[in-house]
């Protein structure tokens, strides 16, 4: 049998979160961690970088494109 | 936990856009895809070496089903190798279309939706045990299914009320039913479609029709990786009291309208929760489920991962922007949004839309991301290419592919199913193949021996 650890833990958690909203949304919504918004920053940083190769590769003429993609329905 | 037979099928979208103006009849593409793929002018149902099936599907498109898996990575991959034939088939088909004094270019889009609001599907299927009630078990899995999308959805602009708005999955707002039998007219959550492919007094099938084609290999391996945990958990006897919900097809449309994911949502019994705390609720019952049983390395991996997702799309959706189809695409439209000043009714975000879907990879965005190491990968692209002609090890589809690859090396003609294999000759016996676990058959290793012993006589 392996190691159910990380699964088990869940229960703690959760009771951690129950807590949370219990103590206010304030709270969960306002107190974002400053770890996630630092990956959060890095991520846009990296699509940034992106966009002009999103020109490159984009069908020419994306309205008509759009427009003509039709698919009969399938199941 | 026990063993478990999946596949997946996926109908894919088509288009040629020409460099002119003529617009040429999608059978017409199709028909130069089958050519590249299945050759000799065979009928457009086939078989392939690594067990899968490719074939035209209701609506013109061509349709791909994984061969039978019983591992999660497995099926990740084979899903991929269906990408990758029909990729393979876009320079041959363009090639006989320029020869007809056609210049243009074909695209395929791994997705569920055209412009137009027609759908297709992606079709997942779990063998599961007969003996258990479906009814109970349907009820049990609708809420799952309708709050599956926060991880498995794969992102759609849709025009609602004059403006386009964001949603999470591609399917949610084309289904119309709890349950049903049909795949094409009132499409339900939970299909009734039982064809087992195997002993229908011991198995039935569970058909799922509400989710959505996904780019992500870690989307796909949540798709299928959690639903096989929670269908294990309830066949076991692990019930969710009090889970069902009020409006189930109202609910779906409204955990799909809602990016923030704060939405709560109504439930028989009064309650009202958010789509993540439903899926917890599945969350902490699978893991009373896991700690009575044998529970693999890969298993165990994907109880964690959900509760990882569970954890960070709480948070903020955004960690997700590596593994999430719907995050991905709507963090890059933003960006683009951002950088040229425009909005969600912009062609080009349109565009891509359906370009994140592209399964041609010097084109698709999806297929951008990963060039820039922005994605996750769950499975080696060393091993996709490899499935797209060698079949699972382990379940009924390695004797479907052995049995191909003898029969076309010796240029025999041969007629294939998911239960038999047949030689075409009067004299061949059908050999029947009902057991999905099963990987090999001593008739068909007989076969393949006796020919390599001797010439083979016609």
């Amino acid at each position: 049998m392996i190691d159910l650890k990380g699964v088990k833990t869940l229960s703690k958690q959760e009771h951690k979160t129950d807590r949370k909203k219990e103590a206010g949304k304030k709270e969960e919504e306002g107190g974002a961690n400053p770890k996630t918004a630092e990956k959060g920053k890095k991520i846009k940083e990296d699509l940034d970088k992106l966009m002009e190769k999103i020109d490159d590769v984009l069908e020419e003429n994306a309205e008509e494109f759009v427009k003509n993609y039709v698919q009969k329905g399938g199941e | 936990m026990r063993p478990r037979i999946f596949g997946l099928e996926n109908e894919y979208g088509l288009i040629f856009s020409p460099n002119g103006k003529v617009y040429l009849p999608v059978e017409k593409v199709l028909g130069y895809i089958f050519e590249g793929l299945i050759p000799n002018s065979w009928p457009s149902n086939a078989f392939l070496t690594n067990g899968a099936r490719f074939y035209q599907d209701t609506g013109c498109h061509p349709e791909y089903s994984t061969p039978e898996c019983d591992n999660i990575l497995d099926l990740v991959m084979h899903d991929k190798a269906g990408e990758r034939l029909v990729e393979g088939c876009l320079p041959l088909a363009e090639e006989r279309l320029r020869e007809e004094g056609l210049n243009g270019e074909i695209y395929i889009f791994k997705n569920n939706t055209d412009s137009m609001g027609n759908t297709y599907g992606c079709h997942e299927n779990y063998l599961m045990k007969r003996d258990v009630d479906f009814w109970k078990v349907t009820e049990q899995l609708i809420p799952f299914f309708v709050t599956r999308q926060i991880y498995a959805g794969a992102g759609k602009l849709l025009r609602l009320s004059g403006k386009t708005h964001f949603f999470i999955s591609q399917r949610a707002q084309h289904m119309h039913e709890k349950t049903s039998s049909s795949t094409t007219s009132s499409r339900s959550i939970i299909n009734t479609r039982d064809e087992p492919h195997a002993d229908a007094e011991k198995y039935r099938r569970l058909h799922i029709i509400v989710g959505d084609s996904n780019m992500s290999e870690f989307a796909t391996l949540m798709k299928v990786g959690v639903t096989a945990v929670v269908l294990s958990m309830i066949e076991e006897g692990y019930a969710v009291p009090n889970i069902e919900l009020e409006d189930p097809v109202k609910t779906i449309r409204e955990i799909s309208r809602d990016t923030t994911l704060k939405r709560r949502v109504k439930l028989e019994d009064g309650r009202e929760l958010t789509a993540i705390e439903i899926q917890r609720i599945y969350l902490e019952r699978a893991c009373d489920y896991l700690a009575t049983v044998e529970v693999d390395s890969i298993t165990h991996d994907i109880v964690k991962k959900w509760e990882d997702t569970l954890n960070q799309l709480e948070e903020d959706p955004i960690q997700l922007s590596r593994q999430i189809d719907w995050v991905m695409k709507k963090e890059l439209m933003m960006a683009y949004m951002e950088k040229k000043d425009c909005g969600w009714d912009d062609p080009r975000i349109l565009l891509m839309d359906l370009q994140y879907h592209d399964v041609n990879r010097s084109r698709g965005l999806y297929y951008l991301l990963e060039k820039m190491d922005m994605v996750e990968k769950v499975v080696d692209e060393e091993d996709v290419l490899s499935a797209m002609s060698e079949p699972p090890q382990t379940t009924r589809a390695k004797i479907r592919g052995d049995f191909i690859r003898f029969a076309r090396e010796k240029n025999r003609s041969y007629t294939v199913d998911w239960t038999y294999l047949k030689l075409n000759g009067y004299w061949e016996e059908t050999i029947l193949c009902m057991d999905p676990f099963s990987a090999s058959d001593r008739r068909v290793e007989e076969l393949i021996a006796a020919s390599a012993g001797h010439r083979f006589n016609r």
